[in-house]
């Protein structure tokens, strides 16, 4: 699907971006993420992939707290999300995120969808954030589209509105929910192809997707969750070609022989 | 001419010509099929039952000259066949005004003049700062318009002035007519709105003692016929609060009417709200926003939207509900009518005010309907293209 073959150059640190230690999460009775442990180096880029249900949209939504853990810890660019709204805050402005159903601002233009967060949570001027919105939806070559409202875009363009958005904050980790899932199969490449230039740019990414092209070239590491825990994570050679656990090699059969 | 360059592709022909243009929508619309032919046929002859005699009562029979009640009878003291609207003129200052002073009542006049001028910028478009002029406007105007149906020279007994100064105090009592109708109006629906806004918000919070109470008070004052909360303000209140304390009674009904509409819009925005997907709540957390600037910037705006046609239901029904304050003795534009209906040198005439207050209260409500439609189109985004 993406447009080179050859794996991308990996931007790496040794400097830790997200660690997630010992945490579980329950719906009610329902143990839906269990002992989960995970270090996101800075520049790493990380695909989340797992049969419906198996947790792993739950286990991003964490970590800008769309949802809360209730056991063990998560600490974000050093910052632990605890329940004190300040450290919420404060992730929440280096973290962005992107959502399957794009969820647009339906009422705003394009431009005022860019614009809302660095003028209400950042305080920027509006003649700036507006300059900075336009350099982020060129680069997701839409700026033509600015004064449009979300409605008249079609599935494509308003994902990859969503994807300005969310840059506009200008975040150090970009988390991805099953960005392409909604979309028609003409639409997904543009997509990809956006999410490709960031990972070249040496963003932090996190990426629940089933797009495995994107996973076997974009990737530093595979993990692969089923019934709430992570079972396997791996290079995405390896991954492919030597799964380990017996779940993994089936869903990879069910998934690439279709 | 029909045979062009061969494209691949089939022409476009135009549509049959049954189908288009006065004949097709005649048809379409019209008389599609025997029923609907049928209810046509119906409604014509309805129509010509009903409009001619109508017309000729309200405008050709009608008697438009004249000064007095005989002007509008026959010689044997029957009344004539059109309608008296001399009676309405006659009265017009009394349905506008109830009670007011006569000599007073410019400053009713100046109310109304200075309303339409400080509201006639925010038509500007491009109004710099629109936003905080209107909630200026909006907070400022009560008060102006208070001191000018008020005045503000006390009434004191050895003060000759304070009996015929221009800007003498005039007590609520005595205010009426249309323009007391506008007034309980304007002040429920505005203060109603945000009070209901809150209220929703607060039956959607997850605290509990905010949502017991907001579900308690809305559920108390719905519970409630406004007859009986207008009754309860001016009949029993002053009974439970203690001597010597009193406030007005036109406070009291404005209170009332504003809490029990208040209690209705709690529960129209609350629809709206529902209709908000959650994903738009988790857009607008995960750029950052905190719970005051999510409902401000992103929920409400899209929330109010949807409703607009039952919030405008609400005023509707609040601005004919204002007629009940004639239970607590207060002559609004309906009372007034009434009180002209009663009138020594004009009986005989009550079907002329009656419709002529019909009227009124139509013209007022239809321009509601009206508004709510444009607003409705302003604001409407992209679900269809334009």
């Amino acid at each position: 699907m993406t447009a080179s073959a050859k794996p991308l150059k990996s931007a790496k640190s040794d400097e830790v971006a997200i660690q997630i230690a010992g945490m579980h999460k329950w719906y009610g009775e329902f143990h839906v993420l269990k002992d989960i442990n995970l270090t996101v180096y800075k520049g790493e880029r990380i695909v989340v992939c797992g049969p419906s249900g198996s947790g792993k949209s739950t286990m991003i939504r964490c970590i800008n707290r769309l949802e809360e853990h209730q056991k063990g810890s998560i600490v974000v660019d050093g910052v632990e999300l605890t329940n004190n709204v300040k450290n919420i805050d404060a992730i929440r402005r280096e973290v962005g995120m992107v959502f399957q159903h794009f969820n647009l601002f339906p009422h705003l233009t394009v431009l005022e969808n860019c614009t809302l967060g660095p003028i209400w949570v950042k305080k920027m001027p509006k003649k700036e954030a507006e300059e900075a919105a336009m350099k982020y939806l060129t680069r997701v070559r839409i700026p033509e589209q600015a004064l449009k409202y979300p409605g008249q875009l079609s599935g494509g363009q308003q994902q990859r509105v969503a994807i300005a958005r969310s840059l506009c904050m200008n975040p150090k980790i970009m988390l991805f929910d099953e960005p392409t899932s909604a979309l028609d199969p003409e639409m997904i490449k543009e997509v990809l192809d956006v999410m490709v230039n960031l990972a070249e740019e040496g963003m932090t990414m996190l990426v629940v997707t089933h797009e495995m092209g994107f996973a076997r070239t974009v990737a530093n590491r595979i993990i692969f969750m089923d019934m709430g825990e992570i079972v396997e994570q791996n290079e995405p050679k390896e991954f492919f070609a030597n799964p380990k656990s017996e779940r993994t090699k089936l869903f990879l059969s069910q998934i690439l022989h279709h | 001419m029909t045979t062009a360059v061969d494209t691949g592709r089939k022409a476009d022909l135009p549509p049959p010509a049954a189908t288009v243009g006065v004949i097709g929508w005649l048809r379409e619309n019209l008389f599609s099929s025997w029923f609907n032919t049928l209810l046509t046929v119906a409604a014509v002859y309805l129509l010509y039952v009903s409009i001619p005699p109508l017309m000729q009562w309200a405008l050709f029979d009608a008697i438009w000259t004249g000064n007095e009640a005989k002007d509008c009878k026959l010689p044997d003291g029957e009344r004539k066949d059109g309608a008296c609207w001399i009676y309405v003129r006659a009265w017009i200052g009394g349905f506008m005004y109830g009670l007011y002073p006569y000599d007073l009542r410019w400053r009713v006049d100046l109310a109304g003049v200075l309303v339409v001028l400080m509201f006639a910028p925010l038509a500007i478009r491009k109004l710099p700062y629109k936003n905080w002029y209107g909630v200026a406007v909006i907070l400022l105007y009560p008060l102006v318009a208070y001191f000018m149906f008020r005045g503000f020279i006390d009434f004191t007994p050895d003060n000759p002035l304070s009996h015929t100064h221009p800007w003498r105090t005039v007590e609520t009592a005595k205010w009426g007519g249309l323009a007391l109708t506008l007034l309980i109006a304007s002040v429920g629906i505005i203060a109603s709105l945000p009070l209901g806004i809150l209220l929703a918000l607060g039956r959607r919070s997850h605290m509990p003692i905010v949502s017991t109470f907001s579900v308690l008070f809305i559920e108390l004052w719905r519970g409630v016929p406004l007859i009986t909360v207008l009754f309860m303000s001016s009949v029993m209140l002053p009974l439970f609060l203690p001597a010597g304390v009193n406030f007005d009674k036109l406070l009291r009904a404005l209170i009332g009417v504003t809490l029990f509409s208040a209690a209705y819009m709690a529960e129209v925005v609350r629809g709206g709200l529902q209709a908000i997907p959650k994903g738009q709540y988790e857009a607008a957390q995960a750029i950052g926003l905190n719970y005051v600037r999510m409902m401000a910037l992103v929920v409400l705006p899209q929330a109010l939207r949807y409703v607009i046609p039952s919030i405008v239901n609400t005023f509707i029904g609040l601005f004919k509900d204002t007629t009940l304050v004639a239970i607590i003795g207060m002559f609004d534009f309906l009372g007034a009518v009434q009180l002209g209906n009663a009138d020594p040198k004009w009986l005989g005439f009550t079907v002329e005010g009656y419709v002529f207050a019909a009227a009124i209260y139509f013209l007022c409500c239809f321009s509601m309907s009206r508004y709510s439609l444009h607003l409705e189109r302003k604001l409407h985004t992209g679900h269809k293209k334009r």
